[in-house]
């Protein structure tokens, strides 16, 4: 429903915008690219020529330390030249408008945006209206989406379990405002899982919640059972507010990942973070920091599956601009 | 100005002994039309030359329709649209009589602002234009306005627009106070404290993570202002439901005997949620198209006399402000100029005969607002609206009237045409 933006005629990926209407072969391809790319960051010198002479700029609507960084490195070690652009709401609210912003950053040559919005649809919206040939990648949109992030939870996963069949997955905390849960269900949906499930308060939980293809618990303790992997959403502080949740504490007592709790999870389970981890709010220092927590690995795909979905997307489009160029070769070529 | 109309289907109306605006079309060889009036119809006057003349072969003849709900955006909002610019849009659409909501700059809450529009609308002589006072005070929702004055100044009925209305309290005493002057009420119900997202709540906001608008902003609204209105005796008319179990519950209250009246607007007959999956922006409208069990519900409501008009909540916008991010773009859509060719598609594909669409915009308005029901007989005034319903064209983004071209049909093909129409005895549109 989704998809037909982000890919090219053929079917490749031209913006990454959505995990959402993307075939299994090509979550594999963005996976196996990563996987290949991981080596990059083992080298001495931490650099392939894939994106060589083109600019990448990271449009940041949304303050982010850990997403903006490894865009950049990744960026980096693709060879791309990059231009990092924080710009808090308040500034476009000033005047200018997101499509002028645009028209003036294509005017400088710029080959990618990266981009992160408070809105949903942000990057949708861009993607339809930058000039054909730029290729977005979204960094965060909203509670829409967060693609790259899903994906190199995606990428953790089939490290450590190998593959996605017969899995079954455990999302916990707040749904309603994450578009980190939303790409994670598609894409674990789509690679095949066993069962996602999702465990929350009715607070935290959108309307419907099951059309995504989650089961629901209330209950963390009997959500957890028979749980391969475990992802810990992290929950806002401005949550207590608006009558969503009473309190920290009582949030910790009812839904927080303690070593209690984890054993009633496979014995085998992963557990997993998208970071900046609030210790103590919904997850126990121990566990985030014990044996079976995989999120610094997280961390690390972060930069390998960025540079692969950067360096599909820039390819569709050079594919994409290829095949319109030969295309006004051959009619200039039958006019004259 | 002399017209006559030659050879084509009128709609038969009370003086034609139908019990109502039936679903009867009568043909006719001749309709004279003079000083403003329907002089004679089938009656060939050898005295009277016609300064027009319109061929109405294949066309049929339906008194002008007349819109409860148009944003005409002046005073105060002239890049979406100018009094002259939207009622030539009206005219297009065969609309001879709409109410402008009081949500201008500065806001109709005075004599001094309706006499402006009412000044502005009669220069620019392309429809009727009766305008809706403000409920409350800069509609604020806290102040009562002065309805005499409004009343006065030719002001229909009263209208908070979006703006919610601080309390209860507030309310009942602007009930209270409108039904003193003998004013109805048009009142968009939604409970403000439910209300804050940008599109329907339901799988499609949760899958695309759009903030979703509750039915209940609506349902719980409608059920508060139905219990007011019987307790204040005022007339309340609900302005564009949107869902079923409002629906539901007006029928009630006219079963109740309630004086209570509803509309609707053509978009939420015609679309649903699904047409914002992709972030469309030129579906963002207010109220937010819902589910399909709503749309067909609010169809059932109009075909049942429920729902006793259509609307089309006209509200033209420029450009740039559909060109952002879907929750920052303004909610509305340009539709008073495609009325009729939408009304063919919900003909077609929906099951909502033509006739029925036509009663809810020429009768079911008209006893909203308490005005003479138009009708095409001699001695009638000459308000009418020739329409085509057979020709095809493609929408081209610069033959579009009104100043807002915020359509989703611009490079659709639409079937039926408005050829001419006809206000106070003058062509006020020709295509």
């Amino acid at each position: 429903m989704q998809s037909s933006v982000q890919l090219t005629a053929s079917g490749k990926l031209k913006h990454f915008l959505t995990v959402s209407g993307l075939s299994k072969e090509l979550l594999t391809e963005i996976l196996d690219t990563a996987d290949s790319l991981i080596e990059v960051g083992e080298r001495n010198i931490k650099k392939v020529p894939l994106l060589r002479g083109k600019t990448v700029v990271n449009l940041f609507f949304e303050a982010s330390t850990r997403t903006r960084s490894t865009f950049e490195l990744a960026a980096k070690r693709l060879s791309a030249d990059v231009l990092n652009i924080n710009i808090n709401t308040s500034a476009t609210s000033k005047g200018e408008s997101l499509s002028d912003m645009l028209k003036n950053l294509e005017a400088m040559a710029s080959d990618m945006f990266v981009v992160r919005h408070a809105q949903s649809g942000a990057s949708h919206f861009i993607a339809e209206s930058v000039t054909p040939g730029v290729a977005i990648v979204n960094a965060g949109d909203g509670w829409h989406a967060h693609p790259t992030q899903a994906m190199l939870d995606m990428l953790t996963i089939r490290q450590n379990k190998g593959q996605f069949e017969g899995l079954k997955v455990a999302i916990i905390g707040d749904i309603l405002h994450s578009r980190v849960a939303r790409s994670q269900i598609r894409a674990l949906n789509t690679l095949g899982v066993d069962e996602v499930r999702v465990i929350a308060p009715n607070t935290l939980l959108p309307k419907h919640v099951e059309s995504l293809g989650v089961s629901v618990f209330n209950d963390i303790n009997a959500g957890l059972k028979d749980i391969d992997v475990i992802i810990m959403l992290r929950l806002q502080r401005e949550r207590m507010q608006g009558a969503l949740l009473p309190s920290e504490g009582e949030y910790y007592q009812l839904f927080g990942l303690t070593r209690d709790r984890l054993k009633l999870a496979k014995p085998d389970a992963i557990v997993m973070h998208p970071g900046p981890i609030n210790r103590g709010v919904e997850i126990e220092s121990e566990v985030a920091d014990g044996e079976q927590s995989v999120i610094l690995d997280q961390v690390t795909n972060g930069i390998a599956v960025r540079m692969a979905v950067m360096s599909m997307a820039m390819s569709g489009q050079t594919e994409e601009q290829n095949i319109l160029n030969e295309k006004r070769a051959n009619e200039s070529e039958a006019i004259s | 100005m002399k017209i006559e109309i030659l050879n084509g289907k009128r709609l038969a109306c009370p003086a034609d002994n139908a019990k109502d605006m039936s679903t009867q079309w009568i043909d006719f060889e001749r309709i004279e039309i003079q000083n403003g009036m329907i002089k004679s119809i089938n009656q060939s006057n050898p005295a009277f030359k016609a300064d027009i003349s319109i061929d109405g072969t294949g066309c049929y003849i339906l008194p002008g329709l007349i819109d409860l709900n148009v944003s005409l955006r002046e005073p105060g909002y002239t890049a979406k649209g100018s009094i002259y610019s939207e009622t030539k849009a009206a005219a297009a659409g065969g609309v001879t009589t709409l109410c402008c909501t009081p949500e201008t700059k500065p806001i109709n809450d005075s004599k001094a602002v309706s006499k402006l529009i009412e000044e502005l609308a009669q220069e620019a002589a392309n429809c009727e234009v009766l305008p809706l006072g403000a409920l409350t005070q800069g509609l604020e929702g806290e102040q009562l306005s002065e309805y005499a004055s409004l009343k006065n100044a030719h002001c229909i009925a009263l209208s908070n627009g979006y703006h919610p209305i601080k309390n209860l309290a507030i309310s009942k005493r602007c009930f209270e106070y409108a039904k003193t002057h003998n004013l109805s009420v048009f009142i968009n119900a939604i409970e403000a404290s439910l209300h804050q997202g940008v599109m329907h709540e339901d799988e499609i906001s949760t899958t695309i993570g759009l903030q979703g608008i509750p039915d209940l902003a609506e349902t719980v609204a409608v059920s508060q202002l139905i219990k007011l209105a019987e307790a204040t005796g005022v007339h309340l008319h609900l302005s564009q439901l949107s869902t079923a179990d409002a629906v539901a519950q007006v029928k009630v209250a006219k079963e109740r005997g309630l004086r209570i009246t509803a509309d609707v607007a053509i978009q939420n007959l015609l679309y649903t949620d699904e047409k914002v999956a992709n972030f469309s922006s030129v579906f963002h409208c207010m109220p937010p198209l819902r589910s399909e069990a709503d749309r067909l519900a609010l169809l059932e409501g109009v075909k049942t006399r429920v729902i006793s008009a259509i609307t089309s909540a006209h509200q033209p916008h420029e450009a740039a402000a559909k060109q952002m991010p879907f929750a920052e773009t303004e909610a509305g859509m340009s539709s008073i100029e495609f009325l009729l060719p939408m009304a063919m598609k919900l003909e077609r594909e929906h099951d909502l005969l033509l006739t029925d669409f036509i009663s809810a915009m020429t009768q079911g308005a008209a006893e909203v607002l308490n005005i003479a029901l138009p009708q095409i007989a001699v001695g009638q005034k000459a308000n009418l609206c020739i329409f085509d319903p057979s020709t095809s064209y493609v929408l081209e983004r610069e033959n579009i009237q009104s100043t807002g071209k915020n359509t989703p049909l611009v490079g659709q093909t639409l079937t039926g045409c408005v050829k001419t129409t006809i206000f106070e005895g003058r062509v006020s549109y020709s295509s």
